[in-house]
């Protein structure tokens, strides 16, 4: 019978990535409320297995590891294989994966592979005699909805930055298990050629726990430094709302809304962003919003845990300062 | 060039949800309908495709009759023609992988080199169909596309949106790829192509003329299963940080993010 939880790890460049820690945690806590265990598959190239054991000290008993020079970077097929290797091998009640780039192109793989359903992208689960629900947004956040796996395994990807962590436990280790790998030629046919990582070295949008945002109130380009000094103060990073972006202001890969990045940062500050229903679908869940417009009547303030009504060409270089001095305590 | 671009028919971005009685589901009238934004951009790469290197371009949407219409603006964007799928077993039903199996099924009777999708639709925000029918019909997937170059009529090189960065992948055909912003501008339909839109062919079928049992595809063989929907919990109403000069208000919200909100 359908035995335990199994938790997809995420890792690049052989790095484990942070969504990772917040899906074993809750795997940990889906695992005890069954009376079952964890265990964790992670897929990776050579020199991965170094991670596998560690990832006990997150909760998991046993750690499947598939490592082979052609799994260095995420490919959908030979990642698809071996964690449908290890399904199979190891029966798993319920299966997560972290609602990133990767888990969003994988878990719909895998689950079609099984031939069950899956939920995507959920910011809560729990278990109803045994059975896997998550509460996940819908149209854009206007909506969430309940909904429940019938097939086993239960399938689901889950929202990066909203489920807590838990303390890991530095004494316990995982068995690890060494999974063969054999791919066919025709899980090869997409390569990936090149992972180009962005220069700024500030954390990923959908990862980051501080957004500064700036939209068409920005003016320019060349404002944006104003709210990357900023960013860079408090350890984030910077977003633009869809106006920003398309008058070239700010690369695609900072819009943030419903056809941008969906984030869920500690603070979100919107900087001259009016909060259109399609922005505040990518950022209407972030856990405090601060807005910063002149217009008192802007529907961001709506949303807003703190306003500043100002020009805000006259509020972010004080702002600046005033973190200076409260970092320098 | 055989060019599939699957396409669903959404609320539009502005629609306000409501809820229905029993918390079921939403209400779906006075909903105003549109072609799914990201499907647009697949639509639209379809077009770039065939402009390059010639040939077909087929629109594919499962919905109710409704649905025409927005299979009707693809054809008016330029597609030549398009396959309905609308059969009365299929409404309501909130699977993917069900809808996946009618879109794969109507995929090996019309042939293929690729094949174009959204990266997710706007309503149910799943991101799961493209890489489902990819499955199905063993082909590779390229998801969350924001780049396309073709290094020749069998060969892809796109760019693909990760955290950070972005994925290089080259692939040859057939394969799926699924569209989201920075892909394209999807472009408008013309007067003249919404008149030649109407006599373009348009075929619709239902789950038994696809030899589809509707007892597995449709409703009844969902699964996954919404138990209830609510809203979401409505903000309480914020603080405006008062004060005299933008200074003043400046180092307020500070310290109340420090303090109070404990997030600084
Ligand atoms: C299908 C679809 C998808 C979309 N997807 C997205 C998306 O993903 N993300 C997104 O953001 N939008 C999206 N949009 C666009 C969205 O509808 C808005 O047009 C956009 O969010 C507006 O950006 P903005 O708030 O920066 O600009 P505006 O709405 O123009 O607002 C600018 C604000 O700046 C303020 N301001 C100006 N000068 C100053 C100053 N000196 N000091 C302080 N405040 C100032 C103004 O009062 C105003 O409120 C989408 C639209 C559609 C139709």
């Amino acid at each position: 019978m359908a035995q335990g939880v199994l938790v997809v790890v995420e890792q690049r460049n052989g790095a484990i990535r942070k969504v990772s820690w917040e899906v074993l945690s809750e795997g940990k806590r889906l695992a005890d409320q069954l009376g079952q265990e964890m265990a964790a598959v992670l897929v990776g190239g050579d020199g991965i297995s170094s991670h596998a054991e560690a990832l006990g000290q997150w909760g998991a008993k046993k750690v499947f590891v598939a490592e082979h020079s052609e799994l260095g970077q995420y490919r959908t097929n030979p990642y698809t294989r071996v964690v449908v290797d290890v399904a199979k091998m190891m029966e798993p009640r319920i299966i997560l994966m972290g609602a990133s780039s990767t888990g969003k192109d994988l878990a719909p793989r895998v689950a079609a592979r099984l031939g069950v359903g899956m939920l995507s992208d959920c910011v809560a689960f729990e278990l109803q005699d045994g059975t896997l629900v998550g509460r996940r947004p819908m149209y854009a956040g206007k909506l969430y909805a309940y909904v429940a796996c019938k097939a086993i395994p239960q399938i689901a990807t889950a929202r990066p930055n909203v489920l807590s962590k838990m303390e890991p436990d530095p004494s316990a280790k995982a068995e690890v298990v060494k999974v063969s790998v054999q791919l066919e030629d025709s899980d090869l046919i997409a390569k990936v050629l090149e992972l180009k990582e962005e220069a700024s070295g500030r954390p990923d949008l959908t990862e980051a726990e501080i957004i500064v945002s700036g939209g068409r109130g920005m003016k320019g380009p060349e404002n944006y430094a104003m709210l990357e000094t900023l960013a860079d103060l408090l350890g984030g990073t910077v977003g633009a709302s869809r106006a920003a972006v398309d008058a070239g202001w700010r690369p695609q890969s900072d819009q943030v809304g419903q056809t941008g990045k969906v984030v869920t940062p500690n603070l979100y500050i919107a900087c001259g962003i009016s909060g259109s229903i399609q922005h505040l679908a990518g950022m209407g869940t972030s856990k405090v919003i601060v807005a910063i417009n002149k217009d008192p009547d802007a529907p961001i303030f709506q949303k807003a845990d703190y306003g500043v009504v100002d020009d805000l060409f006259k509020v972010v270089p004080p702002l600046i300062e005033e973190v200076k001095k409260l970092k320098a305590e | 060039m055989e060019i599939v671009a699957l396409m669903k028919q959404v609320p539009d971005t502005e629609t306000q949800i409501k809820v229905n009685a029993q918390g079921t589901w939403i209400v779906e009238d006075d909903i105003k309908w549109i072609m799914n934004p990201y499907c647009e951009f697949g639509v639209e790469e379809a077009l770039r495709t065939k402009e390059k290197h010639g040939g077909t371009v087929t629109i594919v949407s499962i919905g109710p009759a409704r649905a025409v219409e927005a299979i009707r603006t693809a054809l008016a964007m330029g597609a030549d023609k398009a396959v309905h799928v609308d059969d009365a077993a299929l409404v309501g039903t909130t699977d993917s992988l069900g809808k996946a199996r009618v879109l794969a099924k109507v995929l090996e009777s019309i042939p293929f080199d690729v094949i174009f999708a959204g990266k997710q639709a706007i309503d149910d925000d799943m991101a799961q169909t493209g890489a489902a029918v990819a499955e199905l019909l063993g082909i590779p997937q390229l998801t969350f596309v924001n780049g396309l170059e073709w290094l020749d009529a069998r060969t892809v090189k796109v760019n693909r949106q990760v955290e950070g960065g972005s994925q290089i992948i080259q692939c040859s055909l057939p394969a799926l790829i699924t569209c989201q912003k920075g892909l394209n501008e999807p472009r408008y339909a013309s007067l003249p192509g919404i008149m030649k839109a109407k006599k373009k062919p348009l075929d619709t079928k239902n789950l038994a003329a696809l030899g589809l049992d509707p007892a597995q595809v449709g409703k009844a063989g969902d699964t996954t299963e919404i138990l209830k929907v609510e809203l979401p919990p409505a903000r309480k109403a914020g603080k405006i940080v008062e004060g005299e000069t933008p200074e003043e208000k400046a180092s307020k919200l500070a310290a109340l993010l420090r303090e109070e909100a404990k997030v600084i």
